[in-house]
């Protein structure tokens, strides 16, 4: 084998040993640790764990308590179409030529650039009674104040509504990008043959965004799923706002039932993988680069 | 076919790489006992304390005990590391050999795997004459930690809110500790009582009032062998009655689920709380509260739970975190004098205003108020806390140092769940009797 050659087979992977590295590392390694612990009775200290077969998944599956939280997700499903909705509403405003565009894309982004655990502090602020939304509804002649995060349906939907407003801007840049790909000349023609906005939008944009639209989907619903985050940092899942990751961490770190927390999160894996294919298969699209 | 090899190869090393980082060590360096020091001129070494006390890393405090330490052992030298969420980090690191010299044993570990993680610090027979409650820390008649200080239990409450709303005298009923709280809300607009509900950990304090209504030592051990530990009249079920009849009656603070625990020791100082359910370790903070806010730190008093027995208050004490010597560690004889300085002699107690461990060693000032009133000081027994964490965990309610069951009793209190006061503690009845029989003890 000539010098050439070894170099031609061997570049490619010195450029992938870095990614490759990192992602074994951070994602498989640890996967494969969590089905191993899954089978264990570990309590997340000691150093000996005791192989139990599959008595975790038994009790995970006897218990339909443990499946009951992912009610709360509907409170996030809801919330990720509203989310899409409007991302595709603003993406849809700003890929055309209006003032300030740029500044317009900066602002609906940024929240999305933001921490989530500061964006959980800067909420709770926003929901406390006489806080910042109660001050501005206010102004608007809705006086008093309101426990938004007290209990139940209210501080589900507001904890859904501050998740809208954290993950709309990814949403949103991904339509842009893609309406944005769609070649201009489209829209020259179609302006030519007398073609509005509205039907511009329905026959070049949405057909051109099919692949992103189906994306954003499943990222919505395995999102609101494994929602956690900011119910964990806002509510820390208290008052009926319990996700079940949230659930899960209990199990691994306070209750120390770090075998049943395992078995858990892969079921939670398993089901997330099913919902995926299922949209697969009852959404088919075409072979595209961007999915 | 040589590219699939080479990615194989890639994969292989990498996974063998992981592996040998991911395994944890459990083998022990060493002796695995740490015994006192007897000339403190031979002890050598550098030794790493962790701490959960990050205030007293930054400012200094500890870094000046150190000093004093060294006055009497010039050869060790000691740093400290300040760890924020000391409970969640430390028994991640726990995992490696990488945990300090001396550590604060994280509730956690599970107390038969000690011997794993600590080295022992001498037989219990010896050292439960020295000290009070080593039978928390103690595995084959060794003891593997000890407290450096105890906490008594009450109500942190603000003098001047409760002059102003009438009372003089400390009730002695949980009904009569209602009406008081009415008045306060009535008389000062004051808030009568605050929950903490949010941060969750203020509230596991309300486990604390066992031994508070029976005055008995052993009812912090009872719930090991007792199916029912809230049964009528037991400290449990007057104590989490008398938390649902707060909130129930709207005597908490309206909103739960948004409170903040820094702000709310500047709201007690400054009068705009009536009371909290805490240790007695949250005087002094409440004391540096009041004085940061410019008020008198005299005005944070502290009452016992409002009930009597023979005409008497009582005040369960039991342990705060224990002390003990990582089994790795390469210097145990000067880790173990650092535990003994710093238990004895360091003063670290009395600038606490806490209870001693060390028997015979006084009372402090803080808890004067009590001593005059003749509070008894009930001892916490401690010999049963293995068992009763592990009924714990697996009936997933949450009675010890865990927020959760209480922050559902508040939920069905204020009216954002359904049920009732019976309701809930039937439930949790039923599920600590089935963990009872299902834990692995």
């Amino acid at each position: 084998m000539s010098r050439a050659r070894v170099w031609r087979t061997v570049t490619p992977w010195l450029y992938l040993a870095v990614p490759l590295a990192l992602l074994i590392t951070f994602t498989y390694v640890p996967v494969g640790n969590m089905i191993r612990d899954s089978f264990t009775d570990w309590d997340g200290v000691s150093p000996d764990r005791r192989y139990v077969g599959t008595r975790n998944y038994v009790e995970l599956f006897t218990r339909p308590e443990l499946f009951q939280v992912f009610s709360v997700s509907l409170y996030y499903l809801v919330a990720s179409v509203v989310q899409i909705a409007l991302a595709l509403y603003f993406a849809t405003v700003l890929s055309f030529d209006v003032r300030l565009r740029n500044l317009f894309k900066g602002i609906l982004f940024f929240p999305y650039l933001l921490n989530g655990v500061a964006i959980g502090f800067v909420f709770l602020y926003f929901f406390q009674p006489h806080g910042t939304l109660d001050t501005v509804l206010g102004a608007f002649g809705a006086h008093g104040h309101h426990f938004w995060l007290s209990g139940g349906r209210t501080a589900n939907t507001s904890l859904a509504g501050v998740s809208v407003w954290r993950f709309m801007g990814l949403n949103f840049v991904l339509f842009l990008g893609a309406i944005q790909s769609i070649p201009g000349e489209l829209y020259e023609a179609s302006e030519l043959d007398g073609a509005n906005r509205w039907q511009q939008f329905r026959h070049i944009i949405a057909p051109g965004i099919k692949p992103v639209l189906s994306l954003s989907a499943i990222l919505a619903v395995s999102g609101s799923l494994s929602a956690f985050e900011i119910p964990y940092i806002m509510t820390s899942g208290a008052a009926g706002t319990q996700t079940f990751v949230i659930q899960t961490v209990k199990l691994a770190f306070e209750f120390g039932k770090v075998g049943l927390a395992s078995a858990a999160a892969v079921a939670l894996l398993v089901i997330i993988l099913l919902v995926t294919w299922l949209q697969r298969v009852l959404v088919p699209d075409e072979r595209s680069d961007l999915v | 076919m040589k590219r699939t090899a080479l990615a194989g190869s890639l994969l292989a090393a990498m996974a063998l790489l992981a592996t040998s980082c991911g395994g944890g060590g459990s083998s022990s360096s060493g002796g695995d006992s740490a015994a006192s020091p007897t000339d403190p001129a031979a002890v050598t070494g550098d030794i790493k304390v962790l701490t959960q006390r990050t205030d007293l890393v930054q400012d200094g405090t500890l870094k000046k005990y150190a000093a004093r330490f060294n006055e009497i052992y010039p050869k060790v030298h000691v740093t400290f590391e300040g760890i924020t969420d000391y409970e969640g980090e430390v028994k991640i690191r726990m995992n490696t050999s990488n945990y300090g010299d001396v550590l604060m044993i994280p509730a956690a570990v599970k107390t038969d795997d000690y011997p794993k993680f600590f080295a022992s610090l001498g037989s219990a027979g010896e050292l439960a004459k020295k000290y009070t409650f080593t039978e928390k820390a103690t595995v084959g008649g060794k003891v593997y930690g000890i407290a450096n200080f105890a906490n008594a239990d009450g109500f942190v409450y603000n003098k001047d809110v409760w002059q102003q709303a009438g009372i003089t005298d400390w009730p002695t009923t949980p009904e009569e500790f209602l009406a008081d709280l009415r008045a306060v809300k009535a008389k000062t607009g004051a808030t009568p009582y605050y929950t903490n509900y949010k941060d969750g950990w203020p509230l596991t304090a309300w486990t604390q009032v066992q031994g508070a209504v029976t005055c008995d030592p052993a009812a912090t051990d009872e719930p090991a062998g007792d199916p029912d530990p809230w049964k009528p009249g037991g400290d449990l079920n007057t104590g989490d009655t008398l938390l649902y009849d707060i909130v129930h009656d709207k005597l908490s603070e309206p909103d739960p689920t948004t409170t903040n625990w820094e702000n709310s020791k500047s709201l007690l100082a400054t009068g705009k709380i009536g009371t909290m359910w805490l240790g007695s370790w949250a005087i002094v903070q409440m004391q540096d509260a009041a004085k940061k806010a410019g008020r008198d730190p005299a005005e944070i008093g502290y009452m016992p739970f409002p009930s009597q027995k023979d005409g008497k208050f009582c005040t369960p004490v039991a342990p705060d975190y224990q002390e003990a010597v990582n089994i790795h560690s390469s210097h145990k004889a000067a880790a173990r004098a650092w535990i003994d300085w710093f238990t004895d002699k360091s003063g670290y107690v009395q600038d606490n205003q806490a209870v001693p461990t060390l028997r015979g060693g006084q009372q402090p000032t803080a808890l004067k108020p009590f001593q005059d009133a003749g509070v008894r000081f009930v001892e916490m027994s401690q010999a049963k806390a293995a068992t009763v964490t592990a009924i714990d965990n697996q009936s997933e309610i949450g009675m010890t140092d865990k927020p959760d069951y209480r922050r559902h009793l508040i939920d069905v209190a204020r009216g954002a769940a359904g049920g009732d006061l019976q309701g809930v503690f039937d439930d949790l009845a039923k599920k600590w009797a089935s963990a009872q029989k299902t834990a692995s003890l």
